[in-house]
C-alpha cells in the first residue's frame, strides 16, 4: 500500500516539503542542543521541565482520543465510524511518534536512553509510560494497516485483529492515565497533586482529539474524493461537546477546591497562571486566551444549531484545541513549576532553539501523519471507485 | 557521640594517614585486616546518615565557609546564571525555607535568618521511586546517592524532590575552564583533583560526602563547621542510640522542612 | 533490465561510498602504538592484575569498578593471586566472561594487597602518561571512552 503515498498532486509534494524543511531546521538545532546540552533551552534548575515535556503530555491525549471513534465502532457496533477507525488509529500513530520524539529531545543524556530498559525499575512511572506507549504504538500499526489491506483486498480483516483492536480501548485510556500519573504522585507539587489529574488527562485528550480529527475530515473531504461523512462528523461533534462540558467542569472542580479551602499552596498556582505573581504574568494572558476560546467552544458546541453546521463546529474545533493546547501544552507544566518548593518564582519562556525543535517533531508528525491519510485516503477512493 | 570526639579524629586521621586517601597499595596488613579496619571506623558502618545544623552557632560567614568547603572538595563549578545554578550546599532565608511557617508579624531578624540546606537524605525518598534507571538510589546507610554513570538526565526526580535539592547539568562545567567570563569565577578548576567532576546532562546533588565517609572522616561542612564553632554541625547514625545525633534529638527541639509530606528528612535545625 | 544505466550508477555509487573509508585512509598505515610505562610504573612491576589480563580486560575491570564503588561502596579491591601469575590463561579470561555475563561480576580475592578502586586515584597515580598509555592505543583504535569527560586527567609534563 506503501506506493500510494507516492503518487500525488502539486499541493501534496509541497506540503510534504514543507515539511521536510521544518524536520531539516529542528534536526539541525536539535544538534545545537546535543552538542552544548539543554542550557540553550529555556528551562532551569526550577522550572526543569518545559516546552517538550508539556507538548507530549498534551500529545499523548490526542494518541489516546484514537478511541474514540474505534470505541463505538468495535464496541457498540455503531456501524458509521467503520470508515474512519483508520483514520482515528492512524492519528493515534503519529501522535505516540510525536511523544517519543519529545521525550528524546528532552533527556540530558539520549545515548544513554536504553538504559531504560536495561535497568527496569517498576517503581517509576516513566518506566511504565514507556511501555503502554509503546505497546499503544504497535497495537495501532498493526491494526490500522490490517484493516485497512483487507479494506483494499475487499476481504474482512482476521480476527486476530478484532482481538488486538479490542484490547487497544482499554490501552488507550492507559496511556494517559499513566501520563498523568508521572505528574499526580509527586509530593510537593500541589498543582499536580489531584486525584482527578488522570480524568481531566482523558476528559480534554477526548475534546481535543476528536476536535483534530473533525477538521482533518473536513480538510480530507476537501483534497480528495474520499467522504469522511456527514453523520461522522456530526457524532464527532457530540463527542467533542460532552468532552469540552465534562474537562471544563474538572478544572472548575480544582479552582474550588483551591479557592475555598484557602490552603495558599493550592491557590497560589493558579494565582500564578492567571494574574502573576511576584510581578511575573508572562502567562495570565494565555491562560485568559485560553479561557475565552473555551468559553467560546462551549457556547458553538452546546448549542444544536451551530454544532451541526459544519462551518461553526470548524470554529468550536479550532477553538477547543486551542483552550486545551494552552491549559496542558504551556499552563500544566510551567504552572506546577512556578512558584518552586522554595516559593520562588523563576521565569520561564522557551528559548528559539527550544521552539524550533518542537516544530521540527510536530512537522515529523504531520510527515507521518500525512502519509499514512494519503494512503488510507487512496485505498479508500481506489475501493470506492 | 558514641566515640569521644578527640578520640574519632584520632582514629580518622590515622584512617587518612593509611594512604586509601587514594595512593596504590598497602602491603603491611593481613588479608582481611584493612577491610576489617576499614569497618571499625565510626564512619564506615552507618545504618541511617542523618545531621543536625545548630542554628544558634552558625552565622552566614561559616555558612559560607561550609559552602566554599563543599564546592571546591566536590568541583563544583560557579557558572555564574541562577538558570544553571549547580549547588549541593546553599543558604535560603526562614521564609524560603520553610514556606507555609511564616506569618506576616514575623521579626525581619527571624524573616532573613538564612539557612543551611542541602539534600535531606530522606528516608524515603521521592526521587528514587520516581528514576527511570535506579540512577539514583538509597544505599544502605541510608545515603542518597547518584549514578552519574547511569542518569539519562529526564529530571524526573528534579519533579519529585520536594525540597529543590537537585541540580542538574544543563551544559558542560568543563566549560568553565574554556569560557573567559567563567574563568575568572572558578579560579583553579577543578578544585579537588581526587574527585570527579560531571558531565552534560546530568543531575547531581549532595551526597554526605562518600567518598569522605569511606576514609573515615566527616563530611566536608561538617569538618569546616566544627573547626570554627564547635557542635554547629552534628554528623552521625539515627540507628546507634548512643550517637551524638540521637542524644540531640532527644533533648534539643528540632524542626525540619516540609515533614507533612512523608518524605522523612534526615536534616535536622536547632533553633 | 529497466532502467539498467540508472542502477549500474547507483550500484557504482553505493560501492564507492562503502569503500570510502579505505580509500581515505589507504597508505597511511599507523603502526599499533606499545602503551609507554612510567618510572613509578615500572618500580610498581605490577598492576592490580596482570598485563595480559588488563590489556584484555581493563574496561571490564574499571566498569565493576565503578558499579561497586558507587552503588555498593565496595571501595576497596584485591587483586586475584592468580590472574596476577598467569601469563595468557585463556581459562582466566573464560572465567572472567563468565562472572561478567553471569552478572555476579565477582572476583574471589586472594592477594594479600589492597587498592582503592579509582581510575582517578590509583590507575593515573602509576599512570600519570595517560596520553601515552591511555590515548596512544585508544586514539589507534578509533574509540574515544567519556571517562574523561567527568574523571579529571592527570597533569602531564610536556
Amino acid at each position: 500500500m506503501l506506493e500510494t503515498a507516492l503518487k500525488g498532486k502539486q499541493g501534496y509534494w509541497s506540503w510534504l516539503i514543507f515539511l521536510l524543511v521544518m524536520m531539516g531546521i529542528g534536526l539541525g538545532c536539535y544538534l545545537y542542543q546535543f552538542n552544548e546540552g539543554l542550557r540553550i533551552t529555556g528551562m532551569s534548575r526550577d522550572v526543569s521541565w518545559g516546552f517538550y515535556i508539556a507538548q507530549f503530555t498534551y500529545l499523548v491525549g490526542v494518541a489516546a482520543s484514537g478511541v474514540m471513534v474505534v470505541l463505538p465502532y468495535y464496541l457498540h457496533d455503531y456501524k458509521a465510524f467503520g470508515r474512519i477507525t483508520v483514520l482515528g488509529e492512524f492519528m493515534a500513530i503519529a501522535a505516540v511518534t510525536m511523544c517519543i520524539l519529545f521525550i528524546f529531545v528532552d533527556l540530558g543524556n539520549p545515548v544513554r536512553i536504553m538504559n531504560v530498559i536495561m535497568f527496569p525499575s517498576p517503581t517509576s512511572i516513566l518506566f511504565w509510560d514507556m511501555i503502554v506507549l509503546n505497546v499503544y504504538l504497535l497495537l495501532n500499526v498493526f491494526v490500522g494497516w490490517n484493516v485497512l489491506s483487507a479494506e483494499r483486498k475487499g476481504i474482512p480483516y482476521q480476527k486476530w485483529v478484532k482481538v488486538l483492536a479490542y484490547i487497544s480501548i482499554p490501552w488507550a485510556f492507559s496511556i494517559h492515565t499513566v501520563t498523568a500519573f508521572l505528574y499526580a504522585g509527586l509530593p510537593g507539587r500541589h498543582f499536580w497533586m489531584t486525584a482527578i489529574m488522570a480524568a481531566r488527562f482523558l476528559s480534554s485528550a477526548f475534546c481535543s482529539g476528536p476536535a483534530l480529527l473533525i477538521l482533518i475530515c473536513l480538510i480530507v473531504r476537501r483534497v480528495s474524493k474520499f467522504d469522511p461523512g456527514k453523520e461522522q462528523i456530526r457524532t464527532l461533534g457530540g463527542i467533542v461537546a460532552y468532552a469540552m462540558i465534562i474537562n471544563v467542569f474538572f478544572y472548575l472542580l480544582e479552582i474550588f477546591t483551591a479557592f475555598y479551602s484557602q490552603i495558599p499552596g493550592h491557590m497560589v498556582h493558579f494565582e500564578f497562571l492567571f494574574v502573576g505573581v511576584d510581578g511575573y504574568g508572562k502567562l495570565a494572558p494565555w491562560m485568559w486566551t485560553a479561557t475565552g476560546f473555551a468559553v467560546l467552544s462551549l457556547i458553538l458546541l452546546i448549542i444544536p444549531s451551530t454544532r451541526r453546521n459544519e462551518e461553526t463546529l470548524a470554529v468550536a474545533c479550532v477553538s477547543v484545541i486551542v483552550a486545551t493546547w494552552i491549559d496542558k501544552g504551556l499552563g500544566l507544566v510551567i504552572g506546577g513549576f512556578t512558584p518552586n518548593p522554595f516559593e520562588r518564582v523563576t521565569p520561564y519562556w522557551p528559548t528559539t532553539p527550544e521552539i524550533l525543535i518542537t516544530l521540527g517533531v510536530w512537522a515529523t508528525g504531520f510527515f507521518i501523519l500525512t502519509v499514512l491519510y494519503k494512503i488510507a485516503v487512496s485505498v479508500k477512493e481506489e475501493v470506492a471507485a | 557521640m558514641g566515640v569521644n570526639r578527640r578520640e574519632f579524629l584520632k582514629i580518622a586521621g590515622a584512617a587518612s594517614l593509611f594512604g586509601l586517601g587514594g595512593k596504590t597499595a598497602i602491603e603491611i596488613l593481613a588479608p582481611g585486616k584493612v577491610e576489617a579496619s576499614m569497618e571499625a571506623l565510626p564512619l564506615t558502618g552507618g545504618e541511617r546518615w542523618a545531621m543536625v545544623v545548630d542554628m544558634h552557632k552558625m552565622d552566614d560567614a561559616l555558612m559560607d565557609k561550609c559552602i566554599e568547603a563543599c564546592h571546591r572538595e566536590h568541583n563544583v563549578p560557579d557558572l555564574g546564571n541562577p538558570k544553571e545554578e549547580v549547588k549541593w550546599l546553599w543558604k535560603e532565608d526562614y521564609h524560603h525555607s520553610f514556606p507555609g511557617q511564616h506569618h506576616q508579624y514575623i521579626g525581619d531578624h527571624f524573616k532573613h535568618t538564612n539557612f543551611l540546606l542541602m539534600c535531606n537524605h530522606c528516608t524515603n525518598p521521592p526521587c528514587c521511586r520516581v528514576c527511570p534507571t535506579q540512577a539514583t538510589f538509597q544505599r544502605k546507610d541510608g545515603i542518597v546517592m547518584m549514578d552519574m554513570h547511569r542518569c539519562i538526565g529526564c529530571r524526573f526526580c528534579m519533579a519529585a524532590c520536594p525540597f529543590g535539592a537537585r541540580s542538574f547539568n544543563w551544559g558542560d562545567p568543563y566549560r568553565v575552564t574554556r569560557v573567559e567570563e567563567l574563568k575568572k569565577l572558578n579560579p583553579g578548576f577543578p578544585t579537588n583533583r581526587e574527585y570527579p567532576t560531571r558531565s552534560k546532562g546530568v543531575v547531581e546533588k549532595c551526597t554526605f560526602c562518600t567518598e569522605r565517609l569511606a576514609k573515615g572522616l566527616l563530611p566536608a561542612c561538617v569538618e569546616v563547621a566544627n573547626k570554627v564553632e564547635e557542635g554547629a554541625m552534628i554528623f552521625g547514625d539515627l540507628a546507634d542510640p548512643e550517637s551524638e545525633v540521637r542524644q540531640v534529638l532527644k533533648e534539643t527541639y528540632t524542626i525540619r522542612r516540609k515533614p507533612e509530606l512523608g518524605t522523612e528528612p534526615n536534616l535536622f535545625f536547632i533553633v | 533490465m529497466y532502467d539498467g544505466g540508472k542502477i549500474i550508477v547507483g550500484l557504482i555509487v553505493c560501492l564507492a561510498f562503502l569503500l570510502s573509508p579505505f580509500i581515505y585512509n589507504a597508505g597511511t598505515t599507523a603502526k599499533a602504538p606499545v602503551p609507554e610505562l612510567t618510572e613509578k610504573a615500572k618500580e610498581a612491576k605490577e598492576c592490580v592484575e596482570s598485563t595480559t589480563y588488563m590489556r584484555a580486560w581493563h574496561m571490564q575491570l574499571l566498569d565493576q569498578w565503578r558499579h561497586e564503588v558507587v552503588r555498593d561502596a565496595k571501595r576497596t579491591y584485591r587483586p586475584s593471586r592468580k590472574a596476577r601469575d598467569m601469563r595468557l590463561d585463556q581459562q582466566v579470561i573464560d572465567q572472567w566472561r563468565h562472572a561478567v555475563s553471569d552478572g555476579t561480576r565477582r572476583y574471589m580475592p586472594k592477594s594479600d594487597k589492597v587498592f582503592e578502586k579509582s581510575l582517578q586515584n590509583t590507575c593515573l597515580d602509576c599512570h600519570s602518561n595517560k596520553s601515552k598509555f591511555c590515548d596512544e592505543c585508544h586514539d589507534y583504535m578509533g574509540i574515544d571512552p567519556y571517562c574523561w569527560d567527568c574523571h579529571i586527567e592527570p597533569e602531564e609534563k610536556k
